[in-house]
């Protein structure tokens, strides 16, 4: 491909023999703005240091430009990183931030107060010049961080979670206007985030990663509507995954029953993982439904009413914008596109089923289970990942 | 003083307004009483005509104490440096190190120094072992410096080491990934951080050497410094007045000093305070 700039072939990370990464493969277009998207601990931050030099894998070549990277340090790559906490200079004010890179490289003072006014204007940040970082408020900081790594003019922007300080709305308007840099200076753009929904508005494609292994690489679309696996389906929006059998194509059975889909390409007989999204699902009187169960809970989330059902003993979550109250009776009834049927995985069983709270929450009342513990199970993969 | 939440907060300050008040202010205002009157209690400045006399004992003083707080530095930016780079377990077990000479009395640190300096002290029954020439060592400027540095060089490790503390990781990456090594790093953005540890590293260790009277006094042999001008004046002259004069300028001096070192810290009070 000739608008390839990064590669990483099979890249193997592990710190103290704890694999971080294992044998993971990305290919990165020019001008693209990828999304490496996972839970904490899931090796996002680590890919994104060892695109930026700062890790160093054991196993796998990392190539930028189709030069191999090997033992070149952060300083002599031609990418800028934007840190999770932003990791401004707390010495130097608006103006000698972001003129630092310039500093560096000697750029002629005219040049580097023209480039720097440039950037300010960029992020909306002209008259700032002269205040000092303490003096900003995060969203400031935020931009002076973006104008900071833009000036010295990178092939390549890495994003750590760079918007997960900031506050629900600050944060979508910084989403569309990362984007809106991006597409305008058309380069590359590597974000990392645990969060689906962004990964999902901002990227041209996403990188679900988890255990230190990539679980799905696609467009947003893709990702949401074709999962690869329970995680992904898991991880990316809220989902129903159901046991099932694939009897022949265009037909499986699950939930006692057999439903008409679209998928096909499967064995017969081959057990199954299916996927249905709860706004997939449509509610009615139980005689008129394909299933019919019990509502154990209905909470009302401004859209919908995001509703609990229990059918034989399995429980579904589904949104309506009807008004539904606990110890109904309905019915539900899914078309056959709205069936994702998926291959078993190690992550079968594992989630889709809401009878039970997230294991973060199990976590949370275990006296058993350590907080440092985890983290440092984590290792180095950032200190909030 | 109708809020009742300010006057509570008043009276938590009370016990140490009292004590400032009792030991800090009064005894300042004695030493000003005594510095401008003669021993019959009349106002004079002929004091002040006495101390010029003294200049030199001043000017050696300030330039002994300059000589150790330079040498502190010099050890101790480049120690606290390396140790901020350790783990965080060998950090905790080298700063103890660095903390231990302070839970020994000064009187006895200093008694041990005389006896390694000492002529048939330790180094130099160490050397004609070794059958080497004996060196003079002890009642020389330098064992006075040895004794400054010795005794204070915790007071200018610490500052440093907590200020370098602070500087984040991530900060550090952020100038690396802006394109500078690991020399321009330490240059345009570990040195610049540091500057108010250094700030009061100096001036802590610069103001106790200026006016020691016992280091020198135990390894200076007939060197005196100010301090123990200022403690004979005192203590077996019974002169007040000479005494507390000199005690008066001293301060001027050193609050000088401060005032220039604070220059630059940008106005930052964080550096006396640390």
């Amino acid at each position: 491909m000739a608008d390839l700039i990064v590669s990483l072939q099979d890249v193997t990370v592990a710190f103290d023999g704890e694999i971080v990464l294992d044998r993971v493969s990305l290919d990165i277009q020019n001008g693209e703005f990828i999304t490496l998207l996972g839970p904490s601990g899931c090796g996002k931050t680590t890919t994104l240091r060892i695109l930026g030099g700062f890790v160093e894998p054991q196993a796998g070549t990392v190539t930028f430009d189709g030069r191999s990277m090997k033992g070149v340090p952060p300083h002599k790559r031609q990418v800028s990183t934007i840190f999770q906490r932003y990791a401004l200079f707390p010495h130097l004010n608006v103006y000698d931030n972001i003129a630092f890179g310039l500093r560096v490289r000697k750029t002629p003072e005219a040049e580097l107060c023209e480039r720097v006014e440039q950037v300010l204007n960029m992020v909306n940040l002209r008259g700032f010049e002269k205040r000092r970082i303490q003096a900003l408020s995060g969203g400031q900081q935020q931009r002076v961080a973006i104008a900071r790594a833009l000036v010295t003019r990178p092939k390549m922007l890495l994003l750590d979670e760079p918007l997960a300080a900031l506050d629900l709305k600050l944060r979508k308007d910084m989403q569309v206007e990362l984007k809106n840099i991006q597409k305008s200076l058309g380069i590359t753009f590597v974000f990392v985030t645990h969060d689906q929904e962004e990964a999902l508005s901002m990227s041209d494609r996403v990188v679900v990663m988890n255990d230190g292994r990539i679980q799905q690489i696609g467009t947003p679309q893709d990702v949401y509507n074709e999962p690869q696996n329970a995680f992904v389906a898991d991880f990316i929006g809220e989902s129903n995954i159901i046991d099932g059998v694939m009897l022949r194509d265009g037909l499986c059975r699950f939930a006692g029953r057999d439903f008409e889909c679209v998928d096909g390409g499967f064995d017969r007989e081959q057990p199954v993982d299916v996927v249905i999204r709860p706004e997939d699902v449509k509610v009615g009187a139980p005689e008129a439904g394909m299933l019919s169960g019990l509502v154990t809970g209905s909470t009302f989330k401004g859209v919908h009413y995001e509703v609990i059902v229990d059918v034989n003993g399995f429980k579904w979550m589904v949104q309506t914008t009807a008004c539904i109250t606990v110890g109904e009776h309905i019915g539900l009834t899914v078309g056959p596109e709205d069936i994702h049927v998926m291959r078993k995985s190690e992550y079968s069983g594992l989630f889709g089923d809401y009878s039970t709270f997230s294991d973060e929450m199990d976590r949370l009342s275990d006296p058993a289970f350590s907080a440092e513990e985890a983290a440092a199970a984590k290792g180095g993969d950032g200190d909030d990942d | 003083m109708t809020n009742p939440r300010a006057l509570r907060q008043k009276l938590v300050a009370a016990p140490y307004l009292v004590w400032a008040a009792v030991f800090i202010v009064v005894p300042l205002a004695m030493v000003a009483y005594y510095a401008f009157t003669d021993p019959a209690g009349n106002f004079t400045l002929s004091n002040f005509h006495e101390i010029a006399g003294f200049s030199h004992t001043f000017i050696l003083s300030i330039w002994l104490g300059l000589l150790s707080t330079i040498i502190c530095l010099l050890i101790s930016y480049p120690l606290a440096y390396l140790i901020t780079r350790c783990s965080p377990k060998t950090q905790r077990l080298l700063m103890v190190l660095v903390m231990l000479p302070m839970w020994i009395n000064l009187l006895l640190r200093t008694y041990a120094l005389m006896k390694l300096l000492e002529d048939t002290g330790f180094i130099n029954e160490l050397l004609s072992l070794l059958h080497l020439p004996p060196v003079h060592l002890i009642n020389t400027e330098g064992a006075v410096v040895a004794g400054m540095v010795y005794n204070f060089i915790p007071y200018m490790i610490l500052p440093i080491y907590n200020v370098m503390t602070r500087i984040e990781t991530p900060v550090l990456e952020a100038s690396r990934d802006l394109g500078c090594n690991g020399f321009q790093t330490f240059r345009r953005v570990v040195f610049p951080l540091s500057i108010p540890g250094i700030v009061s590293g100096v001036t802590m260790v610069f103001v106790p050497s200026v006016s020691t009277f016992y280091i020198s006094s135990k390894l200076g042999g007939s060197i005196t410094l100010v301090g123990d001008i200022i403690e004979y004046t005192f203590n077996s002259e019974a002169n007040y007045n000479t005494g507390a004069t000199m005690s008066l300028i001293l301060m001027g001096m050193i609050l000088l000093c401060m005032l220039v070192m604070n220059q630059f810290t940008g106005g930052d009070e964080e550096a006396i305070l640390v």
